[in-house]
């Protein structure tokens, strides 16, 4: 207990900016997960194309070096800077969007055809099919898949620990160099991650299922 | 006696062929139906008759021929494709109600959406929509607390909405309860007494007799038999009509 209450600027910086990967990255991987999917069903060949070799390329690549490419190989590019905490979110948007998109495709494939039938024979276009009709009703049957994949993404932040972004993953590295103990301060981290878990997403999802649940 | 009356065809169907893979499921078709006409369609199963309905609003694509409505030929994809697709009013077997939506929003969706129409006004022409089939009261509650047979009434209200040129019925009464089938076979009869434009596939013999212009019969993907309901039901010409009404019309 001493190690927490000892250090808690340590762990409240760790934890505040662990929040903040999470929330932006959640929210981007949902939008672009979301695009994604929707390339995927697309009448247009190419748009499937695209995104299925996005989702290939990117969900076969290691987290570690997508985030490395950004941390590494970005700066080398002559693009815009970037620090290293945006560029935290935006290797974690682009490879935690590839699992969303696959978590909201199978969603998109408990839809029945007739939904869409019917949306396209009253004459919605493709876009409007797939917002108004396909992907609402997808939502709900992937509130399960799409908590684990955000679940993931939370845990999976604390990789950015090794590319100069403070937060939870590096509260260990911290501690040590103020000399604490080591395995205190892990087992700290860990229970805190836990507590987040089951007090915020849990309960989120059991909201949003009940919420949704709609017969059919 | 079967010649069609001297009016330009609305739907019209020209060397329509289309495959399943090996399977040969529509053959050479062609068909016009006339502005104002009810067309019924029947035949076994897998003799390509719901295959026809649907290529119609091209759900279904060919793989040559051609389809026009009203003298324009259906466009391949895109806007073209869906603004036609408003035109052409259809209702399905399994009803297909948006799930996630009211009785009304299921109604009111088309004409908001597509037709730039502004909600109130939507609102109003879904209720009297709904109010004619018999449905009003539900409005506000969701497809699956509606019977089958309110469900697929509503289906009706939400195609006639769009104000159809014509309505593609595909086997609108199979997925109801007996008790379920007459109060939708009373909806399509009015629909053909105001002069509605239908093309519709069932296995409602008694719809086809009190309701149809011209019934064609297929078989194996070809339409075998054309005739006025009445030559159709009494003097059936081909074996395969002979054979498929025996089977049917026993009990």
């Amino acid at each position: 207990m001493n190690v927490l209450i000892d250090n808690r600027e340590v762990f409240l910086e760790g934890f505040k900016n662990t929040g903040i990967l999470f929330i932006f990255s959640a929210f981007f991987s949902l939008i672009l997960g979301t695009i994604v999917a929707g390339m995927r069903v697309s009448p247009a060949p190419a748009m499937r194309a695209a995104g299925t070799f996005y989702v290939n390329a990117v969900r076969n690549t290691p987290l570690t070096l997508i985030l490395a490419f950004f941390a590494l190989g970005y700066p080398k590019l002559g693009l815009p800077d970037i620090n290293f905490m945006n560029a935290a979110i935006i290797g974690l948007s682009l490879y935690t969007a590839t699992y969303v998109s696959e978590a909201i495709r199978s969603g998109i494939n408990t839809v029945s055809v007739g939904q869409s039938e019917a949306a396209r024979a009253i004459g919605l276009p493709f876009m409007q099919t797939l917002s108004l009709i396909v992907l609402p009703q997808a939502f709900r049957s992937v509130v399960p898949p799409l908590f684990s994949v955000f679940i993931a993404l939370l845990k999976n932040t604390t990789v950015a620990a090794g590319f100069s972004v403070i937060e939870a993953g590096s509260i260990r590295s911290t501690l040590s160099d103020l000399g604490e103990p080591l395995l205190p301060g892990l087992l700290w981290v860990a229970l805190i991650f836990v507590v987040l878990v089951l007090g915020i997403l849990s309960p989120l999802q059991r909201y949003l299922e009940k919420k949704w649940r709609v017969a059919r | 006696m079967t010649n069609p009356a001297p009016v330009p065809a609305l739907v019209e169907l020209k060397a329509v062929n289309k495959h399943y893979g090996a399977l040969h499921v529509l053959q050479d078709i062609n068909l016009q139906v006339a502005r104002g006409e009810v067309l019924v369609v029947i035949g076994p199963s897998g003799s390509g008759k719901s295959t026809l309905c649907r290529t119609i609003n091209r759900l279904e694509t060919i793989d040559d021929g051609s389809i026009t409505i009203e003298g324009k030929e259906l466009p391949k994809e895109g806007k073209s494709l869906a603004s036609l697709r408003a035109d052409v009013g259809m209702v399905f077997q399994s009803f297909n109600l948006f799930a996630h939506k009211t009785i009304l929003e299921n109604v009111t969706l088309g004409p908001i959406k597509v037709k730039g129409m502004n909600k109130s006004d939507a609102d109003k022409l879904a209720m009297g929509l709904l109010e004619r089939v018999g449905v009003g009261h539900q409005a506000a509650k969701f497809p699956a607390q509606l019977s089958g047979g309110q469900q697929q009434r509503v289906a009706i209200a939400r195609a006639l909405a769009m104000k159809p040129k014509v309505m593609l019925f595909d086997e609108p009464t199979s997925a109801l309860d007996p008790e379920m089938i007459n109060e939708v076979l009373d909806v399509m009869v009015e629909l053909a007494k105001e002069g509605m434009t239908m093309v519709v596939v069932t296995h409602e013999m008694g719809f086809a007799r009190k309701a149809a212009d011209r019934v064609i019969f297929m078989a194996d993907g070809q339409i075998v038999e054309e005739a006025a309901p009445q030559e159709f039901f009494t003097n059936p010409q081909s074996a395969r009509a002979k054979d498929f009404l025996s089977k049917i019309l026993t009990n």
